[in-house]
């Protein structure tokens, strides 16, 4: 622990660049995340299936909760992935999705489409943010609907643990079960969870959350398992649209700093990033996302904050307060007349 | 598509993110429609109004792409002087045979000449291409038309390539479609006017010399009465704005399954061949000479039917096939008639059809009017069912909806059934063939778990074991049994038939046993073989192409290298439609392929649909035959005449042009034609079980009031036996709903998540209610309509249950391909469980008592 705070980062509340390392990985690999861009998202559901498949998780219940199509509900030790369904009567306005796809840069390919008779390619150059092509249908299309409604909007996301930079759930592990790998990730080990419960109150998302029947908690692994062999997530593998991307955090926040840009520039104004700044409550969201409206629509705390910032403060205080408790202690003695004997 | 092919959405999503616009038009707001640029709901069952409304503005503001149209289609062609329009004849064709509710094709054929159909219903002309001939008594309506062939011409059809002649195809498209207006878009389908001219912006704007529009439709479309129509008023659009054999262009079929295009290429239908080469018809001494003789289009690649038969005959019987012995024709069944599924339900019924396989398929719950489904199967002697689980089809007979209500009872139904438990596609080989004809290999990743077996497997030792039981019989009835060449090799502890070797047989070898490489190397003598011929070249160098995986990042656009497309690995079908007359493409953007004058061939990034060294200019003798008939500017090689057809003379048992008619139940009448419903429409018998609602103006209708469509959500697989006994998928959609929308619930006291009663002259089923904005009212004949959505997955089995929709289905079918109207029928929906047992049936009674329903509702013709 040579290194002080400020090259290493705060490691209960702020910005912290380094969290494999602040918790002991002298090498440690770049910080892996996710980058849910729900803008892309068809609420498929094969990321919430492929996470059961491979995780091994237990089908918890068949309930129609007439919530839309989302009858998973919320994150919970039987669910590390949820597909939120938010129908709204809101214009999706002129959304232009960009996916990613590996080894394929389509921004860079479209661009050399039609520019060359070697590449004359299907469909229209990628058009610069607020910019259509050449040739394109002009103007924005509007929404319009029979009987005077205004157009629908049907938001969907998918939601996973955080992996949070400052990992309330881990600070207040007794047991060790709760560790921070060397990727950054935060992971449970189910054979030391002693089933104390203490993490889930400290959640500030209300992710981690123990199985009834064994009392352990259980919650998204960003599949430890996986990335120990240089694989992806099974969501992300998954997901058909990439609106599921994995990779080191630093690249994610530059695609999304980029999206966000992108569909600014294409109108979609309510684009905004949750849980990308590492300034915020929680340091920075190992997994972040981006929505098309306010968080708390997507059943989402808008603006979270790690249950163990004020720990070293309530230390301090109680420390003072002990050191105040011994001096009176002291103070007592020492005042004491002694008695003869 | 993102709904139901999400894996196939992600090129949407890429061709989204490169500038293209979505449009979704459906029924009800879905997951496509939340990801698409605009939304267009409109009326189910309307949508022939809709497309040919489009085709009328393309008509009448001059979009259509004129050159293509002149060059490669039909267009110029004129019509027989006796051909009657459905605007001479209040909205039916001249040649309607009211009484056999049948048409006869004569006068739909070109001035000039008899055209042979590329797909569809050849047969149509038996009799007078053969120059007579027993015609086919029995035989049903699409198959055969016996008599009703169109008369022979002579010579080349005459064309006016002014486009002014007022019997060539485009002056009668223009008259066909002018009745087809905005007005009657909004008045029909529900869609306001200014939304429909969007899509007409939207859709002409982006098509052209520069530009391309693809449609891509689900199997929904085909789910009418007159479904094929749906398909070819899509075809006339995307024609006369060139978007066919362009890339970015064409009519994608979405289809059910992942291998469904694979099905109908190696067929599981009942009148196709491998190769969509047409099963023989029981014409009185038919041999492959008059076969072919009556078959074969004597222009274009269907020119040379007899090499791809005749190496298909040499696949089946090998050595058996000989010169002399016809190469085993007569072994081929022949057809009597429709054998299409309905069809043999009701042979089922009637007690002449004994034994029933079901392999992968559950029609208790997937097929219209599934209680004469199970009612049918009551009557057989033996069933065969092949699943992964104990579909509703197997176990009809001990806990189906007729044992509830006591018109089964399990101890008097005396049906055999087996079940034998499948194997998955990730136990065994094989490939599937996608939409874009892609065949793509699939490896075994385990062994089938306990008596699972793969179909291959079952197909092969069932053969094996039917051959060794016939072994040294003399009746020749065995003979085609016994000289299959039935000889694969097989592995593995469980002796699993190579699937290898089975793709080897469809690709075919020559006389030396060499693997084929092209169809263009089958010869009508005997010396090759060949499964199907245009999947030749799967298998080229002994390769298989199919199982190909190279990375679309290490390739170019057309990505050629991944998998195998049929045929000969062309990406793109006609191809050179993509250039100009002179072989030059229409424009730099959209090169795909062109003539290369230096080497004197066809040259680009696709593979040339096109004979490589026939130049552009080339000119075919009079006498020339087969694909050397063609001529250099004639890219639409499978057709008789080289040419699209804007207007089908031939092929269609339902008319040369698509008409908008009502579905066999609907609330309302035909504003655009006096005549309602689809005159050759297939109607079953109107069992007591399935019975006709009134439609329109007739007295009773008004007791079904609203239009329901069935569809299918993402999270489970077409009659759920893939998905309703998985929990991982069963919690996702875990009970049968139903979508209406907030208006409909406040008029017939709906309420969220509560049960709702859904009434037909069929049956009657219950569902949880969704109430939700996505299903929208429409305006519909100046009144409000409201529609309801039914997911169609559940039965009774599984671990998720629920009601079957398709209950709730006639079985009134397209008269082309023998497919149930599941898309667009009238209902009537009302809060609450619906009854149990026999009150069940006595409301269904008393719905038909309210209607006047009788046997003869809705079959006036």
């Amino acid at each position: 622990m040579g290194d002080g705070p400020e090259a290493r980062g705060n490691q209960w509340y702020g910005p912290q660049p380094d969290v494999a390392g602040a918790s002991g990985y002298p090498d440690a690999p770049p910080r892996m995340g996710f980058f849910t861009d729900t803008s892309v998202c068809i609420g498929c559901k094969a990321c919430e299936v492929a996470c059961k498949e491979w995780n091994a998780v237990p089908e918890d219940g068949l309930e129609l909760t007439g919530m839309s199509y989302d009858n998973t509900q919320t994150l919970g030790a039987d669910t590390w992935r949820h597909v939120a369904f938010i129908e709204q009567s809101k214009p999706f306005g002129g959304q232009e999705p960009g996916v990613r796809h590996e080894d394929t840069d389509v921004f860079a390919a479209a661009a050399r489409l039609g520019t060359d008779a070697s590449s004359p390619g299907p469909g229209a150059t990628a058009p610069p943010p607020g910019q259509a092509p050449e040739g394109a249908p002009a103007g924005q299309i509007s929404p319009l609907s029979p009987d005077g409604r205004t157009e629908l909007r049907w938001l969907m996301s998918s939601d996973v643990c955080k992996h949070c930079t400052h990992a309330a759930c881990l600070d207040v592990c007794p047991t060790g079960a709760l560790f921070r790998t060397e990727f950054g990730t935060v992971v449970v080990q189910s054979d030391i969870c002693n089933g104390c419960g203490y993490c889930v109150p400290a959640c500030p998302y209300g992710v981690i959350d123990q199985r009834k029947d064994d009392g352990r908690v259980w919650k998204c692994t960003l599949c430890y398992d996986r990335l120990g062999v240089g694989m992806e997530p099974a969501c992300a593998k998954a997901c058909p649209t990439d609106s599921i991307q994995f990779g080191p955090l630093d690249e994610l926040r530059e695609r999304a700093a980029d999206r966000v840009a992108r569909l600014h520039a294409a109108g979609v104004a309510d684009a905004r990033l949750y849980g990308e700044d590492p300034g915020d409550g929680v340091g920075g969201d190992g997994a972040f996302f981006l929505l098309l409206d306010e968080p708390e629509v997507y059943g989402l705390p808008p603006d979270p904050v790690v249950t163990t910032r004020d720990l070293p403060d309530m230390w301090r205080h109680a420390a003072l307060a002990a050191v105040t408790l011994v001096g009176l202690a002291v103070g007592g003695f020492a005042c004491r007349p002694r008695r003869a004997r | 598509m993102a709904e139901c092919h999400p894996v196939g959405f992600q090129w949407v999503m890429e061709a989204k993110a490169r500038g293209a616009k979505v449009i979704h038009v459906d029924p009800r707001f879905t997951r496509t429609s939340a990801l698409a640029d605009l939304h267009v709901p409109l009326r189910a069952g309307s949508d022939i109004a809709f497309l040919g409304a489009i085709v009328n503005y393309v008509l009448e503001k001059e979009k259509y792409f004129r050159d293509y149209i002149v060059a490669y289609t039909n267009a110029p062609t004129i019509l027989r002087e006796d051909f009657c329009d459905t605007e001479d004849l209040s909205g039916v064709f001249s040649g309607l045979n009211s009484e056999t509710r049948s048409y006869d094709n004569a006068s739909w054929q070109y001035e000039g000449t008899e055209t042979q159909a590329a797909s569809g219903e050849r047969d149509q002309e038996y009799d007078e291409r053969t120059g007579g001939g027993s015609s086919v008594t029995e035989a049903a309506r699409g198959e055969a038309h016996g008599a009703g062939g169109a008369v022979i011409g002579e010579g080349e059809p005459e064309r006016d390539e002014t486009l002014t002649h007022p019997r060539c195809v485009f002056q009668v498209l223009k008259r066909h479609f002018a009745r087809y207006t905005p007005e009657m878009v909004e008045q029909v389908c529900g869609v306001p006017p200014e939304l429909f001219l969007q899509v007409c912006e939207l859709v002409t704007e982006n098509s052209g010399r520069e530009r391309t529009t693809a449609f891509a439709y689900a199997v929904g479309w085909t789910q009418h009465t007159v479904g094929v129509q749906y398909i070819r008023t899509a075809c006339i659009l995307q024609l006369l704005l060139g978007n066919i054999g362009r890339p970015g262009g064409g009519i994608l079929a979405l289809r059910g399954h992942a291998s469904i295009q694979g099905s109908t290429d190696i067929p599981t239908l009942f009148n196709l061949l491998p190769g969509y080469i047409p099963m023989p018809h029981a014409h009185q001494n038919q041999d492959l000479a008059a076969f072919v003789a009556a078959e074969a289009a004597p222009k274009g690649y269907w020119g040379n039917m007899r090499a791809y038969l005749v190496s298909l005959l040499k696949a089946y019987w090998g050595d058996h096939a000989t010169e002399e012995n016809d190469f085993c024709f007569d072994y081929l069944p022949r057809l009597t008639g429709s054998h299409s599924t309905y069809e043999t339900t009701m042979a089922q019924l009637e007690g002449t059809c004994k034994g029933y396989f079901l392999m992968g398929e559950n029609p208790a719950v997937g097929n219209a009017n599934t209680k004469l489904m199970r009612l049918g199967m009551a009557n057989l002697d033996w069933l065969v069912v092949r699943d992964f689980s104990l579909i509703e089809s197997a176990t009809w007979w001990r806990d189906g909806p007729e044992i509830e209500t006591g018109e089964l009872r399990t101890e008097d139904i005396r049906t055999e059934v087996f079940f034998l438990p499948a194997a998955a596609h990730t136990e065994k080989d094989g490939s599937f063939t996608n939409t874009q004809r892609l065949l793509q290999w699939h490896h075994q990743a385990v062994e089938p778990p306990g008596e699972a077996r793969s179909d291959l497997w079952f197909a092969f030792h069932l053969g094996r074991i039917i051959r060794e039981k016939l072994a040294g019989s003399a009746d020749e009835m065995d003979r085609p049994v016994l000289d299959l060449a039935w000889d694969y090799p097989t592995k593995g502890p469980l002796v699993e038939p190579d699937a290898e070797a089975v793709l080897a047989e469809i690709n075919g070898h020559d006389a030396a046993g060499q693997p084929l490489s092209s169809y263009e190397q089958l010869k009508p003598d005997g010396s090759t073989s060949c499964g199907c011929w245009i999947y030749c070249g799967v298998r080229a160098d002994g390769v298989n192409q199919a199982a190909r995986r190279k990375p679309g990042g290490q390739q170019d656009w057309v990505a050629a290298e991944w998998a195998w497309a049929w045929p000969a690995n062309r990406r793109v079908l006609y191809n050179r439609a993509s250039a100009d007359p002179e072989g030059r493409p229409w424009s730099e953007r959209k090169a795909l392929v062109w003539w290369d004058a230096d080497k004197g061939e066809w040259s680009g990034h696709d593979v040339p649909d096109f004979s490589k060294d026939k130049a552009p200019g080339y000119e075919p003798d009079q006498d020339a035959s087969g694909p050397a008939a063609l001529s250099g500017r004639d890219p639409f090689i499978m057709q008789a005449d080289g040419k699209a057809w804007l207007y089908v003379p031939s092929g269609l048992t339902d008319g040369p042009l698509p008409v908008h008619y009502e579905p066999q139940d609907s609330p309302f009448p035909n504003l655009l034609h006096d005549q309602q419903r689809n005159p050759v429409r297939q109607l079953l018998p109107t069992l007591p079980d399935n019975r006709y609602q009134p439609s329109g103006d007739e007295h009773g209708s008004e007791v079904f009031p609203y239009v329901a469509t069935t569809y299918r959500l993402t999270e489970h697989h077409t009659a759920g036996g893939m998905s309703r006994w998985q929990p991982y998928l069963a919690e996702l959609q875990p009970e049968f709903f139903c979508e209406v929308s907030p208006e409909l619930a406040a008029e017939r006291g709906l309420e969220h998540t509560g049960w709702a009663t859904i009434v037909s002259a069929r049956a009657v089923i219950e569902a949880r209610v969704l109430v939700t904005d996505r299903i929208a009212p429409l305006t519909v004949h100046g009144r409000r309509l409201h529609q309801v959505g039914l997911p169609y997955h559940w039965g009774p089995n599984g671990y998720t249950t629920g009601d079957a929709a398709n209950e709730l289905l006639h079985l009134s079918l397209d008269p082309n391909t023998h497919i149930q109207e599941a898309k667009a029928i009238a209902v009537d929906i009302r809060p609450g469980r619906r009854p149990r047992g026999p009150a069940a049936a006595e409301l269904v009674r008393a719905y038909r008592a309210r209607a006047g329903i009788d046997a003869h509702t809705g079959t006036e013709p």
